[in-house]
């Protein structure tokens, strides 16, 4: 098995940039993008992520075999909400507030189409260790974006990162004044949005017209 | 009234599921194609919205909630950890219902809004109108202005992007920004139009 994994680790290694879930694959923005106005969120909310996808992906793979394929959607989402009720209650006894800032986000982890994406298109078909790398893998690609964006939208929105002042700020005597916008929505679009530019200008390659991945398209466009 | 209708204005703009919250975001993207189709899928997201809400809140109230289970006899009960797995069962459940009952009343919507009802099951958008509707505990009257609101809100959104996106077909953009590039960054300045319209409703 590892022989394999070594094999197939140049292609398991590329959801961190070149398949990337959400700059590449649009998959998996709903639960993402709100919670990135500063840091600290952003940080807990990839951790929640990638701990429920590892959990979801190891799951599937066992019950693979004695899983009807009538019923599986079911099993799997009930796999997926199981994981997702552990981590927001983990959540709340350990990080309260955190977890109030990312209030109904945690839950919306249950409707994210990277979980489910990964467990119908790899856990399904792949064992528990492969699967439980694959959730990790993809874990750290959505994971790179939420910081990408969190470090962005808090540094330029409040001129700190993880709360510590970086810029100082004109209100604390300093030069920096805070781009309010960065702390509204519309930025996180902007912001994905040359994020997505960037990275098709640096494989040099892309789709012309927006085609729906086929992940996407075999899960119905989930959110 | 003017509650619920402050409501309904609220969830329709200042709080705009999409755009404000970047829930449906998925959909969102895929079925803006065309103005067509993307009101197909914006009246399935009102009808599913409206009636959903308000079930979840009944199943939350009466079932979930600490101590909602005393009319039963059972004290000092709180199930609300399960609220997940309840909201998306009845969601899909209600889909499939709606998707029946459709089909055999009213065969020729059943036929438009056929393909998208199925994609709201699992469509953040929805459950995450009836996690708001717990988060911001709505009684039961306004848990129906809120879902319709918030359903009509998510539609015009995407209505109007689909309408823009038809237009920027025909635009000469940058290389590397056509397609989803394109479509976040025209969804940013939706998203600060709709941002201007926040006081509306109170």
């Amino acid at each position: 098995m590892m022989a394999n994994i070594r094999v197939h680790g140049r292609r398991i290694l590329r959801p961190i940039v070149d398949d990337n879930p959400i700059t590449v694959q649009i998959l998996g923005l709903c639960s993402a993008l709100a919670v990135t106005s500063a840091l600290l969120p952003a940080l807990i909310m990839s951790v929640a992520v990638t701990a429920v996808l590892m959990f979801s992906n190891a799951a599937v793979s066992l019950l693979r075999h004695i899983m009807p394929r009538s019923i599986r959607l079911i099993v799997e989402m009930t796999l997926i909400a199981s994981a997702v009720i552990v981590v927001d209650q983990l959540l709340r006894a350990f990080v309260p507030d955190v977890a109030a800032v990312l209030s109904v986000f945690v839950g919306l982890i249950v409707t994210n189409c990277i979980v489910l994406g990964r467990a119908e298109s790899y856990a399904m078909h792949n064992g528990v260790f492969a699967s439980l790398l694959d959730g990790l893998i993809n874990g750290l690609g959505y994971s790179a974006v939420l910081i990408l964006v969190g470090t962005v939208r808090e540094l330029l929105g409040s001129g700190s990162l993880l709360g510590r002042p970086v810029l100082p700020t004109l209100a604390d005597g300093g030069w920096y004044r805070p781009n309010e916008l960065m702390l509204l929505a519309p930025s996180a679009f902007f912001i994905i949005g040359l994020l997505i530019w960037a990275v098709h200008a640096l494989r040099g390659k892309q789709r012309r017209e927006p085609a729906p991945s086929r992940q996407a398209a075999k899960l119905g466009q989930t959110g | 009234m003017a509650a619920a209708f402050d409501i309904v204005l609220r969830a329709m703009f200042a709080e705009n599921l999409a755009l404000a919250f970047l829930l449906g975001m998925c959909t969102y993207l895929a079925v803006s194609n065309r103005v067509a189709t993307a009101v197909g899928l914006g009246v399935a997201v009102v009808v599913v919205q409206t009636l959903t809400v308000p079930i979840n809140n009944l199943a939350y109230r009466y079932l979930l909630e600490a101590n909602a289970l005393d009319w039963a006899g059972v004290d000092g009960l709180d199930l609300s950890f399960l609220r997940f797995i309840t909201f998306v069962g009845v969601i899909a459940a209600l889909v499939q219902i709606l998707e029946m009952f459709l089909d055999r009343f009213l065969p020729q919507l059943h036929q438009a809004l056929g393909i998208y009802l199925p994609l709201l099951t699992v469509n953040c958008a929805i459950l995450g109108g009836s996690l708001f509707m717990v988060q911001r505990d709505y009684g039961f009257g306004e848990s129906i202005a809120y879902g319709f609101g918030s359903g009509a809100g998510w539609a015009l959104a995407i209505v109007l992007f689909a309408a823009i996106r038809e237009r920027l077909r025909y635009s000469d953009v940058p290389e590397g920004l056509r397609g989803f590039g394109l479509a976040f960054i025209v969804t940013g300045m939706l998203a600060l139009g709709f941002a201007g319209l926040r006081d509306l409703g109170g």
